[in-house]
């Protein structure tokens, strides 16, 4: 069974993916970059659930229901997310994160 | 429904009543009409009671009624009444009664001024019949919350200061209350059985003496705070000063008794070897409050300050006699509640009709308005003298039961702690003298004072309910005395049984 | 059985027509509210009399002793209820009590306040608040009656606090007038500071003796006096203290020095008033105290009694020296009496328990009766004149005996009697405290005796200087007063010339005794008069006619007069104790103290608060990046926690 790539090949893969994710939220200022950086957060994570599943529990298929059922919520969150972001653009007339910090003390 | 919990239910009423008007008019004449009903039943409840003692009833309380609320933690709603909470009850009426008449002229958010006052005014009832610490506890916060409100909102100057210092004290108090009933109530049965806020059950069972030492400053202090426990007043000189004249009235009239009541039938009653032990921190306390208060006032331009101050000197007396723990001076401590209600209820009734007519409240302001206002000013002297002790008024029945309770201690500490509370009478004759002086005589010092009017019906209705309350007790207090002493027997045996000597 | 029950009104009759006139006096005509109070104590008066009348010569005496009537007794019976229960064996009652002065005092009380509220009726007239007066007047006369028929001392307490509120009320009559105002204020801070002292001795008394009652106080074979000695405290029993404490009220109200810086000011009120309560019957009250429980002073406390002489002595030698110097009329009749008051406390004071060494007691008992009479006329008199000439100030006065023949008639008896002109009432009763005071203690018989010939010059420098000397210029002819006035004066001259033929002493006695008391010509009579006719001389030289000589005198023994004249600067010295000490260096500070350092902890814990709360606010920036990125640092470091924990 355990032909070809490793483990470990997935997990840095995922990994990279998670903390390029993690590093563009945190440093992009524009909304839309960030969203994509939590569709790349949400993607490292799919993958580590399916080489889980595939390496550690190759006879179930639990990882890949969650992974599915990850895809359908991250569209459903893309749907809100943008929509909310098109709402702060009318509001603040741009979709710079750091302008929309009325949200404080 | 038995007549305690009526005494709860009619400001609730009344309250539900107000809601439903619409007209200003009508909100006052319903809130007339149920304190009216509650200051009846009020002496109802006196007439009862005595009745009920002269019929041979000697249960320690009378009109008793208990539900359980909240079976899990054994929380009941336990009321009942001994002589001590039935001039306590009466005082109340009086003084919410007069409270209402003095707060007509209201016309800001009338409706929920009366809804928050009446509030407050069944919480202090509810505080009075409850004999369960819970149910007190809950009552006391009843009454304290709608202060914050009635200051905030229908204050004057530093209001939102004020009610916000107010508030946080006490609750600061009630925090360390709580905590203190807590610690009582876990330590209700050290000989096993279910845990109980039941008073009268707590009183039988002897709580471990380290518990005790434990609880009883916090109780004590939490109540303490009330009832301007020095240093811990500040909030009273302030709070008075913005809070508008009823809320002074009650607050001052009744609110403060709270604490000397639950000092006296809590911190004192269910904790006694310890307040036997700590007293002498306390009496320090309180006897300094006496003085301080005293002097404090006499060098203060603001008729309300000069009250506030006056009023920590008087308190200062009250939680002074309970903690001499003997009968005569506790005696002294309630007739002394019920005195300073009436008569400082009195003082900033008067301090409200002055001020709404000069628009000051500073001595150096005014001046001969005897002359342009001789009712106010002849109830103003009235209070002046029942506050300065004199004879034939409430001040000095209290005052004298007090210190001649406390000389009956026959050690040096005690009698020297007696002395300087003495003393305070010749200072307060110097603040009270002052303020008369400036204030009523002399000089007419503004010329627009001369075409103000003179007290208006329900003003004179307010003063005189007070008046002849004040001069009832300091013509006749054979009566009230004795009823106070003879329900005081309890803790006065209590007390022997604990404490050597 | 005798029922004495009715007695209770003397004092009630008042207090009805305070509450009468006070509640509805101003919507009467204002005489009407006189008359109702007039005729209110002209009932109390002649229940007085009768009581007297029934007391002395009925059912007093018993074998020869009067006896002391209180509650349900076996002879008599007056009202006696118990009022509050302090303690088990404590409790004050309210009732009546009647013995040889507290009869003899209703006499006094009723007659010279009646006369009072008769001559008010003239001197008030078209006064503002004339209904006010008349109710204050009444008030007094309540309080006044009620502390002298005080069954125990602190029914005597409360009356006595109640005519310090009256004289309060009185003082401050004009309260228009900022003098007034501050005199009414000081007479009753003093007294009331004087009052602490009383009340301090009743606790100590009270607690010792285990009773309030004056008859079980007095009882010479009760506890009170048994077992007085008891502990001691620096040297003086405790007994002791406590009755000096109690004299310290007594000296307050009486204006012994140095409490009696209130009486002068007194002045500010209307001069009736003056007569009745700062002459004639609330000053003594202090003395009255001291007689009440005089058996409890000259038994178990004779330091206390020494107290009270000497205090007596000095207060009467210092008040004489200061009337000599004062301008106006009533403040030298004030010193006056706060001089003849002393000597009264020095008759108790040199006086002993029982017959003939009881002699002091007698007399000080005789005096206040016979200078309640003569003073009550002075003030009545000055009253008239300041009527006729609308001033107290000497200067403005003089020749007046033209203008003003009845006044000065009867101020010129007044006179003589003070100055102890023989067969004059005073003559009599001053005599019997010299001679008292000849036996017990020489020094103060000296003293005594050189205050009398002070007394006859004071009196006659404000006789002459009023009645003779030059007259100066009126604004209008001074006339007569009316007759509502002047028969009170015709009256209490009558009095003054006659009250000393009373045999006192087969009425009133130390152990209640009758004895016989006799004039001792030689030692004491004699010296008396000489003395009292060189101070009238000295006084008729220096002011029968303008002259210098007054004017070298005071130059003559400068410090001395310029002393006196300010009165010993003991005004100044108050002013200095209560304004700065009191008011700046105690309340001041409390008053900063609170608002700074007591309540400025509960507000600095409240900036506390505040400070630490702003500074944690700034986590809450609304930047969601800097909230992902503690989050995600957060999140790393518990992550290198659990697993440096869990991976061993």
């Amino acid at each position: 069974m355990n032909t070809g790539i490793p483990l470990e090949y997935f997990l840095i893969t995922a990994t990279l993916m998670f903390f390029v994710g993690v590093y563009g939220f945190m440093t992009r200022k524009n909304m839309i970059t960030i969203l994509m950086s939590v569709e790349l957060m949400l993607n490292a994570v799919n993958i580590n659930f399916l080489s889980f599943n595939r390496y550690l529990f190759p006879g179930q298929l639990e990882g890949h229901f969650f992974a599915l059922f990850i895809i359908a919520v991250a569209a459903a969150e893309a749907a809100v997310a943008i929509a909310i972001i098109i709402n702060i653009y009318r509001h603040f007339q741009s979709i710079d994160v750091e302008k929309a910090d009325e949200m404080k003390y | 429904m038995d007549i305690l919990s009526l005494l709860v239910v009619i400001p609730i009423i009344t309250v539900l009543g107000i809601m439903f008007v619409k007209d200003p008019k009508h909100v006052r004449i319903v809130s007339a009409i149920g304190m009216g009903l509650q200051l009846l039943l009020a002496g109802y409840l006196v007439y009862a009671y005595l009745s009920a003692r002269n019929a041979g009833d000697t249960s320690e309380m009378l009109f008793m009624a208990d539900h359980v609320w909240y079976a899990a933690l054994n929380i009941h709603y336990t009321v009942g009444v001994d002589g001590v909470s039935v001039a306590m009850i009466a005082l109340t009426g009086v003084v919410v009664f007069a409270g209402i008449f003095a707060s007509w002229q209201v016309d800001f958010l009338p409706k929920e001024f009366f809804i928050s006052l009446i509030l407050l005014a069944s919480g202090v009832f509810g505080f009075f019949i409850s004999l369960d610490l819970f149910t007190m506890f809950l009552f006391y916060e009843v009454a304290v919350i709608p202060m914050y409100l009635l200051i905030g909102i229908w204050g004057s100057g530093p209001k939102e200061y004020a009610a916000m210092k107010l508030t946080l004290m006490l609750m600061g108090g009630s925090a360390l209350l709580l905590v203190g009933l807590l610690g009582i109530y876990t330590n209700s049965a050290p000989n096993g059985g279910p845990l109980t806020f039941n008073i009268l059950e707590i009183a039988k069972v002897h709580i471990p003496i380290e518990a005790q030492r434990m609880f009883f400053p916090m109780t004590f202090v939490g109540f303490g705070i009330l009832g301007a426990l020095f240093p811990f007043h500040t909030w009273s000189p302030d709070g008075h000063a913005s809070a508008p004249t009823a809320v002074s009235m009650l607050h001052a009239g009744v609110l403060m008794k709270l604490g000397g009541y639950g000092a006296f039938r809590v911190a004192i009653f269910l904790l006694p070897e310890a307040a036997h032990e700590l007293s002498w921190i306390f009496i320090i306390l309180t006897s300094i409050s006496v003085v301080y208060g005293a002097f404090g006032a006499i060098v203060q331009k603001d008729l309300k300050y000069i009250n506030a101050y006056s009023s920590v000197s008087h308190c200062g007396l009250v939680l002074f006699a309970v903690l001499m723990m003997n009968k005569t001076a506790m005696d002294g401590a309630i007739l002394q509640m019920i005195s300073h209600g009436l008569m400082t209820a009195l003082f900033f009734a008067l301090i409200g009709m002055i001020y709404g007519r000069t628009h000051t409240r500073m001595i150096n302001e005014m001046g001969g308005l005897m002359k342009i206002m001789p009712f106010l000013g002849v109830a103003y002297v009235i209070a002046g003298l029942a506050s300065l002790g004199l004879p034939g008024l409430s001040g000095f029945v209290a005052e004298m039961t007090i210190f001649f309770g406390a000389f009956q201690h026959v050690d040096t500490f005690h009698r020297v702690v007696t002395l300087v509370a003495v003393s305070s009478i010749v200072i307060t004759a110097v603040y009270i003298l002052r303020v008369v002086g400036a204030l009523l005589f002399g000089p007419i010092k503004n010329e627009h004072f001369l075409h103000l009017d003179d007290a208006k019906w329900f003003e004179r209705l307010s003063t005189v309910t007070l008046i002849i309350a004040i001069a009832a007790i300091g013509l006749a207090p054979f009566w009230l005395s004795t009823m106070i002493g003879d329900s005081l027997q309890p803790i006065i045996d209590k007390l022997s049984m604990v404490i050597p000597g | 059985m005798i029922d004495f029950s009715f007695t209770v009104l003397i004092p009630l009759i008042p207090i009805f027509v305070f509450l009468f006139v006070g509640l509805v006096g101003h919507k009467m005509k204002p005489m009407v509210s006189g008359i109702i109070g007039t005729l209110g104590l002209a009932t109390s008066a002649i229940l007085s009399y009768f009581t007297a009348y029934m007391y002395f010569f009925r059912v007093g005496k018993v074998n020869d002793v009067y006896q002391s009537f209180v509650g349900n007794g076996p002879i008599a019976k007056t009202v006696n209820i118990t009022w509050l229960q302090l303690t088990d064996k404590l409790h004050i009652d309210m009732g009546v009590l009647l013995d040889p002065i507290s009869v003899m005092m209703l006499i006094v009380i009723t007659t010279i306040s009646l006369m009072v509220h008769i001559y008010s009726l003239g001197y008030m007239k078209g006064e503002k608040g004339f209904a006010r007066f008349y109710a204050f007047l009444s008030l007094f006369s309540f309080s006044m009656l009620g502390l002298v028929l005080a069954t125990n001392i602190f029914q005597m307490y409360i009356f006595w606090e109640l005519v310090g509120v009256s004289s309060f009320l009185l003082i401050g009559f004009y309260y228009e007038k900022p003098s007034a105002v501050a005199a009414s204020k000081k007479a009753f801070i003093v007294t009331r500071f004087a009052d602490l002292g009383f009340l301090i001795g009743i606790l100590i008394l009270s607690f010792n003796t285990g009773t309030f009652d004056f008859k079980s106080l007095t009882d010479i074979h009760g506890t009170a006096i048994t077992s007085g000695a008891g502990a001691s405290f620096l040297g003086l029993s405790v007994m002791t203290w406590s009755l000096i404490f109690v004299f310290m009220g007594g000296a307050g109200k009486s204006a012994m020095f140095p409490l009696h810086i209130w009486l002068p000011d007194a002045m500010e009120g209307p001069t009736p008033v003056s007569a009745l309560i700062h002459a004639a019957t609330m000053v003594v009250a202090g003395v009255y105290l001291v007689a009440r429980l005089f058996p409890v002073y000259a038994l178990s406390a004779p330091d206390g009694l020494t107290v009270v002489a000497y205090v007596g002595s000095f207060s009467s030698l210092f008040a004489a020296v200061i009337a000599c110097t004062q301008l106006d009329i009533k403040r030298v009749l004030a010193y006056s009496t706060m001089s003849q008051i002393g000597y009264m406390m020095v008759g108790l004071g040199v006086s002993k328990y029982g017959g003939e060494a009881g002699l002091g007691y007698m007399a000080s008992m005789f005096h206040l009766f016979t200078h309640a009479m003569f003073k009550a006329l002075l003030f009545l008199g000055a009253g008239a004149i300041i009527h006729a000439v609308h001033s107290n100030v000497m200067n403005e006065m003089g020749g007046l005996r033209k203008y003003l023949p009845i006044t000065h008639v009867t101020f010129l008896i007044a006179c003589l009697t003070i100055a102890g002109i023989p067969f004059l009432s005073a003559f009599f009763s001053k005599d019997e405290i010299l001679s008292a005071a000849y036996h017990h203690n020489r020094l103060i018989f000296v003293v005594q005796l050189f205050v009398a010939g002070l007394t006859a010059f004071y009196m006659f420098r404000l006789y002459f200087r009023v009645f003779w000397n030059k007259e100066p210029h009126y604004h209008h002819t001074p006339h007569e007063a009316p007759i509502t006035m002047t028969i009170p004066l015709i009256f209490l001259a009558i009095a003054s010339i006659f009250a000393g033929y009373i045999k006192f002493s087969h009425f009133v006695s130390s152990d209640s005794i009758p004895f016989e008391s006799e004039i001792e010509w030689m030692n004491v009579a004699i010296p008396s008069i000489i003395v009292g006719l060189i101070g009238i001389g000295v006084a008729f030289v220096m002011y029968k006619k303008e002259s210098n000589l007054p004017d070298k005198m005071a130059s003559g023994l400068k410090l001395l007069y310029v002393g006196a004249f300010n009165k010993f600067y003991f005004d100044e010295i108050y002013l200095f104790v209560t304004k700065k000490i009191i008011f700046n260096y105690i309340s001041r500070p409390v008053a900063w103290f609170d608002r700074h350092i007591v309540d400025g902890f509960m507000n600095a814990i409240a900036a506390v608060t505040n400070y630490v709360s702003l500074k944690i606010k700034g986590f809450q920036s609304g930047q969601v990046q800097q909230y992902a990125f503690v989050f995600v640092s957060g999140a790393i470091l518990l992550s290198v926690v659990f697993i440096y924990l869990f991976s061993k």
